[in-house]
Parts: C-alpha cells; structure tokens; sequence
C-alpha cells in the first residue's frame, strides 16, 4: 500500500534516497539542492541509514568521491545544481567513461553568470552529451519514482552508465505537494542489492581502472558507451513495467497528454509539462485539439518513438528552458527536429526559450503558444521558428 | 476544477508568512486535499517584502506557475499595503485578509476601491496576549481559515494540535501559546463593510 503524504521534491528525493540506503554519499551543498544532503546527512546521524556519508570540500571531489566508491564495487549517490555541475564536469565525463551506474539527483538552476539561482535547464544542457542517462521529472512525486528505479537502470549489465534524476529548481525542489511514497521494505525490495561483476575490491580478480587509452582504444570504448546508451532505452522500459506493476504508476519514455487526436501540441520537460496539462484541459473545453508530449527520458534520446508519436500533428512546439545560444534553437528542439526529419514526418515545427533564470511560465503564456500554433495551421507560414516566451522586450 | 483555491501571501522575511503558508497545506491535506505550499525566492533578507502562495483543491494540481488571479490574499505586514500591489488580480469574489489597526476608510483607500471582502485582525494583540512576543503568521493562518472557511474551525484546530507537536516537537513550551493564538484569532476577524 502507498502512503499518502506530502513532501516538497527536495524531501521526496532525500526520502527515496533513504530507503535506497546507498553505500556513499558525497556531496557538497549548492542551492537549490542544499537540502537533499542536509535531510540526508540527518538520516546518517539518526542511524535511518548505513551510507558512508563524505562532507566533501567541492563538487568536483563529491563526483570524485562517487568514482572512487563505485570502482571499489559500492552504490554511490550525490545530489546538486547548476555551478556545482560544472565544477564536477571533468569527473561527469570520467563517471559515464569508467561505466560506473552512479546516481544523481540534478535540481535545475541556471548556470552562472551573472549569477542566479533560480530554476532553467542550463545545468543539465551542459552535459547532455556526457554519456549520462537523463531522467527529467514533472513533480515531486516523478523525482521520488525515477530516484527509485535510476539504480536498476543504471547497474543493468547491458548499460552501466551513471544516470541523473532531474527536477526544477525551487518550482517543484522547493514545493510541498501531495505524493504517494512506498514503503521501505518494499523499496528495497525493488531496488535490490548491487553486486558489480568487475570491481577493485575483488581479491580474486585485480584489475586497473581508468588507465592511459591511446589511439588503438578510445575509439572502441566511445562505441561501447554509445551501444550503452542505445540499449539503456529497452532497460528503462522493463523497469518502468516492473515499477508499475508494484506501485501502479505508469512511466515510458514520454508522456503523451491528449496527443492522440491532437492536431497541435507542446514538446517540454519537467514542471512546465503540469502548467501545460491544466491549460490543454481548459482548451478542450473549447474545442482546440491542443496535446503535449512531455519527454521523461532525455538521454537516451527517443527519436523514432517521439517522432511516430509527433507525426500526426499539424504543428508542433518544442519549448527549451535553456538557450543554446547557437543562433539555430534549443537542445530539445534540435534534437526533436532531427529526430523528425530522419523519420520522414514533415510537419510545421517551432522553437521556444522560456523561463531562462526561474522566469515564472504562466498559463497565459501557454495558452499563447497554442494560439500561435493555430495561425501557424492556417497560414501554413513560420515566421521565425526560434522565438522567445515571457522575454520582456523594451518599447521601441 | 472548480473548487480550486488559490492564495497568495504578503509578508516581509522573518515575519513567517512562508511558514504560514506550509502549515496552510498541511492542514488543508490533512483534511483529504491536494495541497501545493511554495514561497516566491527573491533575495532573502529579514525585512524585505516576500510573497508565497498555496493551492488547495479536490483533485490533483498540475499547475506549477505563481499565483496571479488569487481567491484570498493574505497581508501579513500593513507597512506593504503602499508599497506592494496586494489586490493585483485578486478575485472580487474573494477577500483580503490584513494584520492591520488601521481605519476602515484607510484601508478602503489604499486598496484603490477593491470590491471583494475586506478583513482585518490585529494579530500582534492576538500574538503578545498568547504568545508574549510578536509572532504574526500563526494568528493569520487562523484568520485566512475563518475567511476562505477551507475547513471547519473545529477540523482546523484538532489538525493543528498535531502539526505543531510535530514542528515544535523540540520546544514544547510553546505549543501552548500557538494553540490559544489560533483559538483566539478565529474569534478575532473582523469584516469592513
């Protein structure tokens, strides 16, 4: 049975944290996701859990930390945000590369500068490429789920990649909501016990880790993460059926939202996604055949399956809480058109930065968006297909 | 959605209007609902204007922006009410509820002929008379109850017996004090008419 309870995103992650009972946890605090160690370090004093919990000096030791943990054969976590992701970025690369399943939890900031704490995707943008599997969370209670199915996912023979758990800045981190948690036993019973095949504590087998690759190799273990990363997708499905079938809540790639028979519809990614739901409701209601799509898995990309499920509409909106600043769009949108140009499925599609620096996103805006993508139905004309929502432009 | 209430708070930091905010979702929880409590994060310091906001339906909330057309705004400090646009957007079906001594022509004028309920309490008299320091947010927890009636006063007290055993679990001297301040701020609103 589910407990019902309510719990701001940050508590839900520290919480699933707990019942996971990981070996090490290392990490160094940077708002907004300074609580999640601080919940959890009062966890390590009150004796609720075993882990070797390491007050690290910076992130790019709480990373280091996570490396050396998990080579030694244990389960390593850490929780953190936007410059404290930077400042680990070497060890993120090292991380996926050594293939060891380490688990992050990423509350979205805005990277610096000028400095802002506030919630967008810079963070996670900026190491979309780093061979990491990305799980993007809608609320508290998708940051709680992922958190609990991230360890099976990533310690799966067939993947062993580090995998991080993001949700939004303070809009959910710092929420409190309703959630659904399960109970510790049965948690554990899910997430089950780590045991590496290959590991530097094995007396019987001695083995090197992360030793000079040279021009004969690197190549080959680039692949080898890639074929990874292609293999993560089928993983994460078995283990969002068994999820379901334990707790009854269902996780796929994306979410689809009304898209069935929708004729337009919203790509985004975590809190927006809720915002977008409440105005698709109000918009049925007068007839608009408005839908979303809302990306769960951002790493490993599901090109084939979001443009089969995109392929219908007649327009389509891919919103980007960070900017490239390429002057061609955002990651999400670059990565959603190409997906649908590979697939043959031609439909009108247009790009929105949002919410850059915690911009709050109103349903206002939302419901403009729809409305654009209306005009973009009948006049069959895009304009400009990099544009900007809630930016505030000065009068000429 | 229909029974979807919204509320938005002013207060200025260290006054507990964020605090107050929280312990409005557990209670409202409490009572079976779907709750959302979140604080506006501007640069914290004691003193400067904060805003936070609560959501309170039957069903479950997906929404996750600020609150701009709220049902209820509660004003936790009078000092905001020229400083600080307190009725932008609120509801006329709605009410204000202010922390205030000020005259009901004062207040008629500063809220620029809002048209909705207009209610005020005089939470340091209920905080100095129950607590002996001035504590404002626990009397307006109270006083947004009575007003927007999210629960029976009766629901609203047992439940709060509970939350504050838990919040002041390391202090419990002062659960008493808390638990008159809610009982005798309830008793203590008054509608301008």
């Amino acid at each position: 049975m589910s407990i019902r309870e309510r719990l701001s995103g940050n508590e839900a992650a520290a919480t699933a944290m707990k019942q996971i009972n990981p070996d090490v946890v290392a990490a160094f605090p940077i708002t907004p996701s300074t609580e999640i160690p601080q919940y959890f370090s009062t966890f390590v004093d009150n004796g609720l859990v075993d882990t070797e919990f390491v007050a690290v000096e910076s992130e790019h030791s709480a990373m280091s930390a996570c490396i050396g943990a998990e080579a030694a054969g244990a389960r390593a976590m850490t929780a953190t945000s936007a410059n404290g992701l930077s400042l680990m970025w070497e060890m993120i690369y090292i991380a996926s590369s050594l293939r060891l399943p380490i688990v992050l939890s990423l509350v979205n900031r805005a990277v610096s500068g000028p400095l802002n704490i506030h919630n967008d995707h810079s963070d996670a943008m900026g190491v979309r490429d780093a061979g990491w599997i990305m799980l993007f969370s809608e609320n508290n209670q998708e940051a709680y789920d992922n958190t609990l199915m991230a360890h099976r996912i990533a310690e799966n023979e067939n993947v062993l990649l580090p995998l991080m758990v993001c949700q939004d800045g303070f809009i959910t981190s710092h929420s409190i909501e309703n959630i659904e948690l399960e109970e510790d036993s049965e948690v554990k019973k899910f997430v089950g016990e780590y045991h590496p095949k290959h590991y530097l504590l094995n007396d019987k087998e001695p083995i090197a880790v992360g030793p000079l690759d040279v021009q004969s190799y690197l190549f080959e273990h680039k692949a080898g993460q890639a074929e990874a990363m292609k293999a993560a997708k089928d993983v994460i499905l078995q283990v969002s059926k068994d999820f379901e079938k334990w707790t009854g809540r269902h996780y796929g790639l994306f979410e689809e939202y009304k898209l069935d028979d929708a004729e337009i519809a919203i790509v985004c990614m975590n809190s927006t996604a809720g915002t977008t739901k409440a105005v698709i409701d109000d918009l049925r209601e007068k007839g608009v055949k408005a839908g979303l799509l809302k990306v769960r898995v951002y790493r490993p990309f599901p090109g084939d399956e979001i443009a089969e499920a995109l392929g219908h509409l007649k327009a389509v909106a891919v919103l980007d809480k960070a900017d490239s600043l390429n002057a061609i769009g955002g990651a999400l949108f670059e990565d959603v058109t190409s997906c649908m140009y590979v697939a043959k499925k031609q439909v009108p599609i247009v790009n929105y930065v949002y919410g850059i620096g915690g911009r709050d996103t109103t349903s206002k805006e939302i419901e403009s968006v729809y409305k654009d993508l209306e005009e973009i139905v009948s006049t069959g004309k895009i304009d400009n297909p990099y544009r900007y929502l809630g930016l505030r432009r000065e009068e000429k | 959605m229909n029974d979807l209430i919204e509320i938005r708070w002013h207060g200025r930091g260290g006054q507990g209007a964020k605090t107050a905010s929280l312990l409005l979702a557990d209670a409202a929880f409490n009572t079976g609902k779907y709750i959302q409590g979140f604080p506006e994060y501007g640069p914290e310091r004691m003193g400067a204007p904060i805003t936070a906001y609560n959501r309170i339906s039957s069903k479950p909330i997906t929404i996750h922006s600020n609150i701009y057309e709220p049902d209820y705004v509660v004003v936790v400090d009078d000092t905001l009410l020229e400083s600080v646009p307190v009725t932008a957007g609120l509801k006329t079906s709605g009410a204000i509820v202010i922390n205030t001594t000020k005259s009901a022509d004062y207040l008629k004028k500063v809220l620029k002929g809002y048209e909705g309920g207009i209610y005020t309490i005089d939470a340091r008299k209920v905080s100095m008379e129950t607590l002996g320091k001035y504590f404002p947010n626990t009397p307006m927890l109270a006083a947004i109850v009575k007003v927007s009636q999210i629960m029976s006063d009766e629901d609203f007290i047992n439940d709060m017996k509970g939350s504050f055993k838990h919040k002041f679990a390391k202090k419990p001297e002062v659960i008493d004090g808390n638990m008159k301040a809610l009982e005798m701020a309830l008793k203590e609103v008054n509608k301008i008419q």
